[in-house]
């Protein structure tokens, strides 16, 4: 935190004289980035978007070599919590604000004005496994659902054979795997498999695993996941769909079909999900996942990752960069370069309702 | 000068030990007397919680002990009276490299190497003798169990306390050796008689050292352990209990409000653990103290 503040304070003092020096204007260039921008920004928020700020930062930075962007991947609620006090010029969250954050106060933000929500990142969760002999395997929510509550306990299980006519499954103990650590991945798993599964979990969606569920393991970050999961024996696991890496993904029923992960699927899921109620759809593309859905065009498993900023900054210094940078990310250049670290670019129409939100912010 | 000088270095010591007791003691307190309710809301009832984690910092810790302290007193006596002068050296040399690995490679090495290869040995022995207490099923699929972690943590603890062990042991008087040699005592005899006996505090201080690395080890113990809230001494199970050090690791990133608070509670905990640990060993050997003729 008291980095942060130390941050802003230096961010503060390079655009007063940014501005001083020049009169900044974000100027389209060909590749679609802009350039002659100055200052300095700092964001705060998810992990899960980490890698694609990193990509977006590179190359914003190149077109805007006067310009510094920082974004800390803390994790959404220190995002949400630095962004709500002052520390962070934007956040970035795996889940829209709550009721209660969006009943608060916003420290960077002209009193009384909200904040707007825009879609920056939609990657699809893949439902990865390591067993000898098996390279296709289908599942649908509930019996995903049952292997990770503990109540499908081996892989020759009627219930996965049922689903997998003609393959030959072994009798081997099925280890599940989950995070150990709090995630948005997590979230976005367990809020899957309780909707779409409801009857078979009974748990809510939440970061952190259930912790009355006794059987499977527990793996730390996506590296241990990805690690665990590969090093043992009848394991299944749930990860980012770029992290899946050699490891067998599973097709997961949707309406009557069997869908592979893709980037695809996931951008067309986040299409057809509905607004979040009371969500003003100018300034909010806040959405509750569409996780039911029968259209074999998507796939409803995904994480949507948020970026969340000011509709009126109180300090007007740095909204031009604030707003080419943000601009640029949810541009189809931006999204782009986020496909090239595991991301799912969203559909143009969804890109364009983005940018509009960030051209009218103040 | 000097005296003055070695006075402040002894001063800055306990000055930092006191700084770290206030940190953690105000950072603590607003999770120690917040309601449970409060602390429900970030995350954590603190109280129901601890007590699996402090089980299972001193359970791993206990294991690592227990396969390192007979194989560090082995080859500290082999170093010190069985080998010859060359291999002693050499042998001396690698155990102290042991001790420069980071323990973030020890982590590596124990999920990727350790873990895929004793996992054909868990299945064993859950098969086999899975009605004694300890190798109950179902075995983890993974090989990432507390067994695992203790093997990892026992070779982390090995250099230090073979290193202490092997000084202490070539510290034994001549005379008593060469006494006991005189009685018509073999060499195992005179270890008993003589080396052990006058090494006892040394192993002890050297045991307290490992074991305080052990308590406190946190990456390699992340890293490996498939980690649960919860008390079980099965040492082959997914579900195992996890440390108070790799606990804080791996929640503090996303930890917010009060929760932040309860972690660093754990922390007070294992300090307090650390500190009646090392009071321990400091009566055994002040009790021991005039057999040992190390003063």
């Amino acid at each position: 935190m008291k980095i942060t503040r130390t941050g802003l304070a230096v961010a503060a003092v390079a655009a007063a004289s940014a501005l001083v020096l020049s009169g900044c204007a974000a100027n389209e260039n060909g590749g679609g980035v802009p350039s002659n921008l100055s200052g300095s920004i700092a964001g705060v928020g998810s992990s899960a978007q980490g890698a694609a700020q990193e990509a977006w930062i590179a190359a914003f930075q190149t077109s805007n070599p006067k310009a510094t962007i920082t974004y800390d991947p803390q994790g959404s609620g220190a995002g949400v919590t630095a962004f709500m006090d002052g520390g962070a010029l934007f956040a970035g969250s795996d889940s829209p604000l709550k009721d209660e954050e969006l009943a608060g106060t916003f420290a960077a933000c002209v009193p009384d004005t909200m904040p707007f929500e825009v879609v920056d990142y939609i990657s699809a969760i893949a439902v990865v496994y390591n067993v000898d002999g098996v390279d296709s395997l289908n599942l649908d929510a509930a019996t995903i659902a049952n292997i990770f509550a503990g109540k499908i306990t081996t892989w020759n299980d009627p219930a996965i054979a049922a689903l997998n006519a003609g393959v030959t499954l072994p009798a081997t103990a099925i280890t599940a795997v989950h995070r150990g650590d709090e995630s948005g991945t997590t979230k976005n798993f367990t809020e899957y498999l309780s909707k779409a599964a409801s009857d078979a979990w009974t748990w809510k969606a939440d970061k952190v695993w259930p912790a009355d569920i006794t059987v499977g393991e527990a793996a730390d970050k996506t590296s241990g996941m990805s690690d665990t999961v590969t090093g043992g024996v009848g394991t299944i696991g749930y990860i980012d769909l770029s992290k899946a890496g050699k490891l067998g993904v599973a097709n997961v029923k949707v309406g009557e079909k069997f869908v592979a992960p893709s980037a695809d699927g996931a951008a067309a899921s986040y299409a057809a999900s509905k607004p979040l109620d009371g969500r003003d759809v100018k300034t909010s593309m806040a959405v509750s996942v569409d996780r039911k859905s029968t259209d074999a065009g998507t796939y409803p498993l995904i994480l949507v990752s948020y970026i969340i900023g000011c509709q009126q900054y109180a300090d007007a210094a740095n909204v031009e960069l604030i707003k080419g940078y943000l601009g640029y990310i949810v541009s189809a250049a931006g999204q782009a370069v986020s496909a090239g670290v595991g991301g799912a670019p969203m559909t143009a129409d969804n890109s364009a309702v983005a940018t509009a939100i960030i051209a009218a912010v103040k | 000068m000097f005296q003055a000088v070695a006075m402040a270095a002894g001063v800055l010591i306990l000055a930092g030990l006191a700084a770290v007791a206030i940190f953690l003691i105000a950072k603590a307190m607003p999770a120690l007397v917040a309601s449970p309710e409060e602390l429900q809301r970030d995350g954590t009832d603190f109280w129901p919680y601890v007590p699996p984690l402090i089980f299972g910092t001193v359970w791993a810790a206990f294991l690592a002990l227990l396969f390192a302290l007979p194989l560090a007193v082995g080859i500290a006596l082999f170093i010190s009276h069985y080998a010859p002068r060359k291999l002693a050296q050499g042998l001396g040399y690698a155990i102290d490299l042991l001790a420069a690995i980071p323990s973030v490679v020890y982590g590596l090495w124990g999920i990727l190497v350790l873990a895929p290869a004793v996992r054909p040995l868990y299945e064993w022995l859950v098969n086999n003798v899975g009605w004694f207490p300890l190798f109950a099923g179902p075995v983890s699929g993974t090989g990432r169990t507390v067994l695992t972690v203790a093997v990892v943590l026992a070779v982390m603890i090995l250099p230090i306390i073979t290193a202490l062990c092997r000084e202490v042991f070539l510290q034994t008087p001549l005379l008593h050796e060469e006494a006991a040699l005189a009685l018509g005592a073999t060499r195992w005899e005179v270890i008993r008689m003589a080396v052990l006996p006058f090494g006892r505090a040394g192993i002890i201080s050297a045991t307290m050292l490992g074991l305080g690395r052990a308590l406190g080890e946190t990456m390699a113990v992340a890293m490996v352990l498939s980690p649960s809230i919860l008390i079980s001494f099965a040492l082959l199970q997914s579900q195992n209990p996890t440390t108070i050090a790799a606990n804080i690791a791996l929640r503090f990133p996303e930890a917010t409000g009060l929760g932040i608070n309860a972690l660093i509670a754990t922390g007070l905990v294992l300090f307090v653990i650390t500190f009646v640990v090392n009071a321990l060993a400091r009566l055994v050997i002040n009790r021991r103290k005039e057999f040992s003729g190390a003063n």
